[in-house]
């Protein structure tokens, strides 16, 4: 028995490192290759691998191991980012798409808690993201002020912002409600074009973050090693994706994520069982307009400018169709999507010009086929086997 | 007095481009339930293809009432063949969806024919210059000035609002759509092809797109690719404002927008930048003390 078991640990302990390690390889592999064939092959061979990988019960058994192991394999995973970061330490273009990545993940997450427990639409995740990079554009001239609170209120202040919307978000429904985010996405590009103290289509600068008596715009050596300034920003935006992840896990595992679900599914069931409906959603809303608030002000602060051209209504509706690639509700799925969409066109010249164009049409195919998504999120199991 | 009556015209104008599409909208919606968010592209569509229209007929040396004719019909059937195609390709396969995949796709639709506008049309990232084919100029009443071109347009809009009410509520066709709307089921038994009179409610609803993209370029003299967003966060605002599903309903809040945004430009000059932010920020507010539209349809709802 004890022998079946421990096979069954060790069986999903080597399947996430291989996970682990077939994702940072990849990602690896993406960012090193230059030529253009040679990255076309890399792609389609990494897409071959990850068609099989599911099908020989890996992906399942790595998913056994973060519901049995996590603190194992967060540890795989934490293994699995340093190697990345420590090999890609002086490629300036590469730890910068990691960061682009994590950031776009983290409001993706947002999304996820809005759209994918709570059942809210969302098409603003660009304006609550550009919210954050402006709190933090605005408040760089206030030196004295640190930067982690800065950050910190770049997410408060998109939260706010985000509750003027809840009233109508609140008494109107699906299609109303959709109207009242994408109307904000929208505006908001126009009203930051047309605003002379938020500098208008030029946009602002904005100075980068000092922290723990560190200014980020330094290289980073560490022993034998340097690694790029870019490394800082990395290290940051990892540790925040890692709480926002490990926050969004706790909603999705705890009873909230059971009321979230209970809200989703049937509002008014859900009210009759004694569920302040509105409460909760207003939960989710301010959660996910957080997180992409605080990412936000990294963002603006790690890329130092930014302009109403960084926060269009085309990359809001880019963002839902992350989560509606990695699968509605789905946190890991958010984070593939994520690299697939962001990192593709950046590589592969020949589809940045046509990208929109491309993942519109990526977008509808999938919702005739696999409306679930690519990954698709697991109904709850209360009770696993033992 | 005079700039009043400037206002008034310009916004009449507007209301007439934002009540047409905003039928365009409840049209879709009392079908099929769905919000077609594609709807403002295809009145891009629309436009562009009267454009074209308008360089044939140019090349081919048509005389300028017969170009305009031209351009008006080419507007309206290229958005109602592309209105008529996105029904039965996409919209029908995906009707029992929930709400939120069908609205991606229709926005995913729209970017789609966004992007292809921007990328395929010859010089399609910059704005284009729509030819004038209406009489310039205008005559003064009592100090007001009224422009020909102006008074036309608002005109041909009304008449067209006008037919496509006509066609909904007193036709046989009509009453097919009416029927579907009520229940799709039902009309079935009775015999109604429903596909068929969904995909033709579709291209009349698309119609109105394309009528008021030709109207949009013939006023402005200038169309670009990207118009059709903003026209459509408005037609959508103005259709839910008035009450999803009612095509008077969708007029008034057409003409509510247009009438929020004048207002804004006539008494507040110092924020005229901001009139579509201030005019969308009452309509929201509107929505949240209606959510079902001031003119709502009655009925009430299921649990």
């Amino acid at each position: 028995m004890t022998m079946i078991s421990m096979k069954g640990t060790a069986g999903q302990i080597i399947s996430s490192i291989l996970v682990t390690v077939f994702l940072a390889g990849s990602l690896i592999a993406i960012l090193e290759i230059e030529d253009q064939r040679e990255l076309g092959i890399c792609v389609a061979v990494i897409a071959v691998l990850s068609f099989i990988m599911p099908r020989l019960g890996i992906l399942r058994s790595a998913e056994q191991a973060g519901a049995h192991h996590p603190w194992a394999v967060r540890s795989i995973i934490l293994i699995g980012f340093f190697s990345v970061l420590l090999i890609l330490r002086d490629n300036n273009f590469a730890l910068l798409m990691i960061a682009t990545i994590l950031i776009y993940a983290t409001v993706c997450l947002g999304i996820t808690i809005q759209t994918g427990y709570a059942g809210l639409f969302n098409f603003a995740g660009a304006a609550f993201l550009g919210t954050g990079g402006y709190t933090a554009a605005m408040l760089g001239n206030v030196t004295w002020l640190p930067d982690a609170v800065t950050i910190i209120l770049g997410g408060i202040i998109a939260a706010a912002l985000g509750t003027l919307l809840i009233l109508p978000v609140l008494r109107t429904r699906g299609h109303y409600a959709a109207l009242t985010t994408l109307a904000f996405g929208v505006l908001f590009n126009g009203f930051l074009e047309a605003n002379e103290l938020l500098g208008g289509p030029q946009g602002l600068k904005v100075p980068g973050i000092q922290m723990f008596g560190w200014d980020f715009s330094n290289d980073l050596a560490i022993g034998s090693y340097t690694f790029s300034f870019y490394a800082n920003y990395v290290l940051l935006i990892g540790a925040i994706f890692a709480v926002f992840m490990m926050f969004t896990r706790f909603v999705e595992r705890s009873w909230i994520g059971i009321w979230l679900d209970a809200v989703r599914l049937d509002e008014i069931a859900a009210s009759v069982f004694g569920l302040k409906v509105s409460v909760w959603k207003s939960f989710a809303f301010i959660a996910g307009n957080f997180l992409a608030g605080v990412m936000g002000a990294v963002y603006a602060k790690m890329t130092a400018f930014i302009a109403p051209a960084n926060f269009t209504f085309g990359d809001s509706l880019l963002l839902v169709a992350i989560v509606l690639l990695g699968g509605i509700g789905n946190r890991w799925g958010v984070l593939i999507a994520t690299m697939i969409v962001i990192l593709l066109p950046e590589k592969l010249q020949f589809i940045q010009e046509y990208r929109l164009l491309l993942f519109s049409c990526v977008i509808i195919m999938l919702l005739m086929v696999r409306p679930a998504g690519l990954l698709a999120r697991r109904v709850r199991v209360f009770e696993e086997l033992r | 007095m005079s700039s009043i009556a400037q206002y008034l015209l310009n916004g009449l104008m507007q209301g007439t481009i934002y009540g047409l599409v905003a039928i365009g909208f409840t049209i879709f919606f009392g079908v099929m339930n769905v919000i077609k968010f594609s709807h403002g592209d295809v009145l891009t569509f629309g436009a562009f293809g009267g454009l074209v229209a308008a360089w044939v007929a140019t090349a081919l040396g048509f005389p300028i009432w017969l170009e305009l004719v031209f351009v008006i019909v080419a507007a309206v059937m290229a958005s109602a063949v592309i209105g008529a195609v996105i029904a039965q390709g996409l919209v029908l396969p995906l009707k029992d969806a929930p709400p939120l995949n069908m609205l991606l796709m229709t926005m995913m639709v729209g970017t789609a024919i966004r992007e292809c506008i921007r990328l395929f049309f010859p010089n399609g990232t910059n704005p284009q210059k729509f030819p004038e084919l209406l009489p310039s100029g205008g005559f003064d009443l009592s100090g007001i000035y009224f422009r020909y071109d102006g008074l036309i347009l608002i005109a041909a809009g009304i008449a067209f609002i006008f037919l496509v009410q006509w066609i909904i509520n007193r036709t046989r066709l009509g009453l097919a759509i009416r029927a579907v709307a009520e229940d799709g089921e039902t009309a079935r038994t009775m015999g109604i092809n429903f596909t068929l009179t969904v995909v033709i409610a579709f291209a009349i609803g698309s119609m109105t797109a394309g009528v008021a993209g030709a109207l949009y370029g013939l006023y402005y003299s200038e169309i670009n690719y990207g118009m059709g967003l903003i026209l459509a966060i408005i037609g959508f605002s103005a259709a839910i404002v008035g009450g999803l599903g009612n095509i008077w309903g969708a007029i008034i809040g057409g003409y509510l927008f247009a009438g929020l945004q004048t207002a804004v430009v006539a008494f507040l000059p110092a924020l005229s930048d901001y009139k579509n932010v201030i005019a969308l920020i009452v309509v929201v507010a509107l929505i949240a003390w209606r959510p079902t539209g001031l003119l709502a349809e009655r009925g009430s709802e299921r649990v």
